[in-house]
C-alpha cells in the first residue's frame, strides 16, 4: 500500500515535473549538404549539438518512444540510429541503397524505408536489423506513411506518380493510386480515414479514401503574384488536432494552411527559402519548418499562424523531428 | 520476397555503321514484378484506382529513329567520342515507364532503328510506319526530319525531335506532327542573354564559324540582344583552319592566335563564341586579348542537361543512366528520356495509345511533365516547342545558374521569355 502510494506520488511528481516544463523539447534538423543533424533546444532555440552522420542525411524520424532517431543517409546507403539521450550514433541499419524517407510502425518495431534509387520499399525489423521484405514500387519512392491502425503503409513514387499501398501483414501491394506529378509525401489522418498525398510538380494534394483507394478530393494552391509552378506542396503536417494542415510549398517560400474538413486553403505564411518539411512542437503550439536554401528554420505560431522567428541550422536543411524533453548532454 | 530490381538489361550495342534494331520491352523487367513475369503483361493483382483505363491492358510502342551522323571530334583526346547519345536516355525512360506500367497494366516497347551515316533513314522510317509505328523519337538533322515527317503515311504519327536546335523547325518549317524536346537556338541564346543582362554585361563580341548551325545560332544571339537590351559590338568570323588538337606545341600557336583574334574587337564585356563544330571555341577561355568571360557553344553554355546539375531530384537521373549506359548522361540522353516520358505519361494519364488523343493530351493544360527542373513542363501550342528552364553550365563543377532569370516576366509562363513566344511565332502548321 505504501509502495503503491509512493509510486503514485512519484508518477504525480513526474507529471507535474513534465507539466512545469511542458515546452522542454528538442528539435532535430537534417542538413543534406553538411552531413549533420543540428540539435536545437526548443526553449532557447539555440543549437546544443551538431551530430555528424553518414552522407546526405534527409529523412529523419523518431521512434514512438522518442528514444531513437532514425536518419536516412542517402549517399551513405545507410540509416544512422541516434540515441536521443546521448546524441551519439549507436548503430546503423543496412537500409539498402539510397534511403530517402522512412516511417516507423506505431509499435516501434518495424521501419519502412524508401530506397530512392532502387525503386524499393525495404521493410525492416528495428531491433535486429533484419530485412523482412523488399517490395518493388514505382520509380523514385520517397514518401512513407504507416497507417495509425498499422494495417497499411503508403509509399509515394516520385517518378511514377503513384501512391502504393502495402499491406503490412503480407508485405504485398494491394493498391496503386495514380496522383499528380511527383508525389513527395504521404500522411494519414489521425483516424486513418484519409490518406493525404502531396504532388510537388503537379502542385496538388490528393486526398484518398482507404475504403476504396480512390481520390475523393484534390486541393490546389494559388497566391496572387506568385507563379503557379512555384507552388509546390511537399511536406504535410496536421495541426490543431487534425482540424488544419500546414503544407510547406518549396520555391514559393510559403507554408499553406488547409482547413482539413473543407479541404480548402485558408492562408499562406511567408517563411524562408524553399521549405520542404516541418514538424509540430510536442505541445502542438509551434511549427518548425526547415528552409533548404536559406539554411535556417522558421518557427510558426500555430494559434496566430504567423512566422515568429528564424534560427540558423546547417547547410541545405531537409527534415525536422521533434522530441519532448531534452538530451542528457 | 523480391530481392532486387537489378535485372540484367538485354541490349546490345550495335557496331558502328551497322543498323541495329533492338527490341527493348517489358521483357527487361520480366520477373521483376509480381504479375509481369513470363506472360509479360498481366497486371499485378493490386487494384489500380483512379485510372481511366483500369483493367484495360494497353501497349505503347515507340521507335527511336536515328542516323549515325559524324559527331564532331572533341577538342581534347582525353574526351571520349560518345556513339550512343540519346538512345540510352530512351532506354532508361522505357524501364521507368514499364515500372509504372506494371501497376496499371500498361506495357511499353522501344524499337531502335539507327541507320549508318550513308544509310537511308527515309526507307527506315517507311518500314517502321508500315509496321504500325506512330510514336517516334527522332534523332535526326533538320532535312532528314522534315523529309520523314512529310511522308504521306506519317501524317498521323508523332515525331519527338530530340536532336536539332534549328529554329526553322519551330518557325517557317514547323510541322503539325513534330514536337520539339531539344531547346532551339533562340531558347539557348535567350537563356544566356538574360543572364548577361542580369550581370550587366550587355556588350557582346560575337566570334564564330559560318556553318548553317552557326548562322542560325548567331542570328538568335542578335535577336536576343534586341529583345533584352544587349549589343553585339562585332560579328567576327573566325577563319583559321581547325588546327591540331591541343597537343605538342599546338597550344603555343593557340595562345597567340586567340589573343590576335580578339585584340581588335570593340569594347566588349564578354566573348560570345558560336562554333557548332567544336573546333576552336574551347581555345578562347583565358586566351582572349582582354580578360573577358566566354559564353556560347563553348565556355558558359545554355543546356537542357549538364553533368554538374543536381537540383530537384536530378541525382536520380545522374545515377540511373550510368547504371544502364556505363557513362555519364549527356544532354541528348535527357532529351530522349523526356520524349519517351511525354508519351508514357500520356498513356498513364489518359489510357490512350491513339496518336490523335496522345497529341491532344500533350498539347492540353493537363499535361504536366516532371523532369528534374523543379517545375512542370509542357508544350507551346503554337510551335510544339517544350517549355523548359535552361541550365547555364558546361564544364563548370557546379551549374552557374538556370534561366529564365529573376525579373524577366511573362503573363503566362516565365519559360516563354526564352525562345519564340506566340506573337513572334512564324509557325503556320500545314
Amino acid at each position: 500500500m505504501k509502495r503503491f502510494s509512493l509510486a503514485t506520488a512519484c508518477a504525480t511528481a513526474l507529471l507535474l515535473g513534465s507539466a512545469s516544463v511542458a515546452h522542454a523539447e528538442t528539435i532535430f534538423v537534417s542538413n543534406e549538404k553538411d552531413n549533420t543533424i543540428t540539435v536545437v533546444d526548443g526553449e532557447t532555440l539555440k543549437t546544443i549539438d551538431t551530430i555528424k552522420t553518414a552522407r546526405r542525411p534527409r529523412g529523419i524520424v523518431l521512434s514512438p518512444d522518442f528514444k531513437e532517431l532514425f536518419v536516412a543517409a542517402g549517399d551513405g546507403d545507410i540509416i544512422d540510429v541516434i540515441d536521443t539521450k546521448t546524441l551519439k550514433i549507436t548503430r546503423q541499419l543496412e537500409s539498402g541503397p539510397d534511403p530517402e524517407l522512412m516511417d516507423v510502425d506505431p509499435d516501434g518495431k518495424i521501419i519502412y524505408i524508401a530506397n530512392e534509387d532502387d525503386s524499393l520499399v525495404t521493410i525492416m525489423d528495428i531491433a535486429t536489423g533484419e530485412v523482412l521484405a523488399e517490395v518493388p514500387v514505382g520509380v523514385e519512392p520517397e514518401g512513407m506513411a504507416v497507417s495509425p491502425d498499422n494495417k497499411y503503409t503508403a509509399a509515394t513514387s516520385e517518378s511514377t506518380s503513384m501512391a502504393h499501398i502495402i499491406d503490412n501483414a503480407t508485405h504485398t501491394l494491394i493498391a496503386n493510386v495514380l496522383v499528380d506529378s511527383r508525389p513527395r509525401e504521404a500522411k494519414w489522418s489521425k483516424d486513418g480515414k484519409e490518406l493525404w498525398v502531396s504532388s510537388e510538380v503537379g502542385g496538388t494534394i490528393s486526398v484518398i479514401d482507404p475504403a476504396t483507394w480512390e481520390i475523393t478530393k484534390k486541393i490546389g494552391f494559388e497566391v496572387p503574384g506568385v507563379r503557379p509552378e512555384q507552388l509546390q506542396p511537399v511536406g504535410m503536417d496536421f495541426i490543431r488536432d487534425g482540424k488544419m494542415m500546414l503544407v510547406p510549398l518549396g520555391p514559393s517560400n510559403r507554408v499553406a494552411v488547409i482547413d482539413t474538413a473543407k479541404k480548402e486553403v485558408v492562408d499562406y505564411i511567408l517563411v524562408g527559402q524553399r521549405p520542404w518539411h516541418g514538424e509540430l512542437s510536442s505541445d502542438g503550439k509551434k511549427y518548425y519548418v526547415a528552409n533548404g536554401l536559406t539554411n535556417d528554420m522558421t518557427i510558426i505560431d500555430v494559434d496566430t499562424l504567423k512566422a515568429t522567428k528564424s534560427v540558423p541550422v546547417g547547410r541545405l536543411p531537409w527534415g525536422v523531428a521533434v522530441m519532448p524533453g531534452k538530451p542528457d548532454v | 520476397m523480391i530481392l532486387s530490381l537489378r535485372v540484367p538489361l538485354r541490349w546490345r550495342t550495335g557496331r558502328l555503321g551497322m543498323t541495329f534494331v533492338a527490341f527493348l520491352s517489358a521483357l527487361t523487367m520480366a520477373g521483376t514484378f509480381p504479375g509481369l513475369a513470363e506472360d509479360a503483361g498481366e497486371p499485378p493483382k493490386a487494384k489500380s484506382a483512379a485510372v481511366p483505363a483500369a483493367g484495360e491492358k494497353k501497349l505503347m510502342r515507340a521507335y527511336y529513329l536515328g542516323k549515325k551522323y559524324e559527331e564532331p571530334l572533341p577538342l581534347s583526346y582525353a574526351e571520349e567520342v560518345i556513339e550512343d547519345k540519346g538512345v540510352q536516355g530512351a532506354r532508361l525512360a522505357l524501364n521507368d515507364a514499364n515500372q509504372a506500367g506494371s501497376f496499371l497494366g500498361n506495357r511499353f516497347e522501344l524499337e531502335e532503328g539507327i541507320v549508318p551515316e550513308d544509310g537511308d533513314v527515309v526507307a527506315q522510317a517507311k518500314e517502321a510506319l508500315a509496321a504500325g509505328h506512330r510514336f517516334f523519337l527522332a534523332d535526326l538533322e533538320p532535312e532528314d526530319l522534315l523529309t520523314v515527317a512529310d511522308l504521306p503515311e506519317a501524317k498521323d504519327a508523332i515525331f519527338m525531335n530530340v536532336r536539332s536546335s534549328a529554329t526553322k523547325l519551330r518557325q517557317e518549317e514547323c510541322r503539325r506532327n513534330v514536337f520539339h524536346i531539344a531547346p532551339d537556338y533562340a531558347q539557348r541564346a535567350d537563356a544566356i542573354a538574360q543572364y548577361m543582362i542580369w550581370k550587366k554585361w550587355p556588350r557582346w563580341f560575337l566570334i564564330r564559324r559560318d556553318t548553317g548551325k552557326d548562322q542560325d545560332y548567331a542570328a538568335q544571339v542578335k535577336r536576343a540582344a534586341g529583345r533584352f537590351g544587349g549589343k553585339v559590338v562585332e560579328d567576327h568570323l573566325y577563319k583559321l583552319p581547325p588546327g591540331a588538337r591541343n597537343l605538342d606545341s599546338g597550344h603555343q600557336q593557340i595562345q597567340t592566335q586567340m589573343a590576335e583574334e580578339t585584340q581588335r574587337a570593340p569594347e566588349h564585356d564578354i566573348v560570345w563564341v558560336v562554333n557548332s563544330d567544336d573546333d576552336f571555341g574551347d581555345y578562347l577561355a583565358y586566351r582572349t586579348y582582354s580578360p573577358r568571360p566566354v559564353v556560347g557553344t563553348q565556355g558558359l553554355q545554355a543546356l537542357a542537361w549538364d553533368p554538374s546539375y543536381t537540383e530537384y531530384g536530378a541525382m536520380r537521373f545522374q545515377n540511373a543512366l550510368p547504371k544502364l549506359a556505363k557513362r555519364q548522361p549527356v544532354e541528348r540522353d535527357y532529351l530522349a528520356w523526356i520524349a519517351f516520358r511525354s508519351l508514357s505519361d500520356t498513356l498513364k494519364n489518359t489510357g490512350s495509345v491513339d496518336p490523335k488523343e496522345v497529341k491532344a493530351y500533350m498539347l492540353s493544360d493537363d499535361f504536366k511533365l516532371a523532369a528534374y527542373k523543379g517545375q512542370a513542363m509542357n508544350f507551346r501550342t503554337w510551335d510544339h516547342q517544350l517549355r523548359q528552364p535552361i541550365i547555364l553550365g558546361g564544364g563548370t563543377r557546379v551549374p552557374v545558374t538556370t534561366s529564365p532569370q529573376e525579373g524577366f516576366l511573362h503573363p503566362k509562363y516565365v519559360t516563354d521569355t526564352l525562345g519564340f513566344d506566340k506573337p513572334e511565332s512564324k509557325c503556320k502548321f500545314k
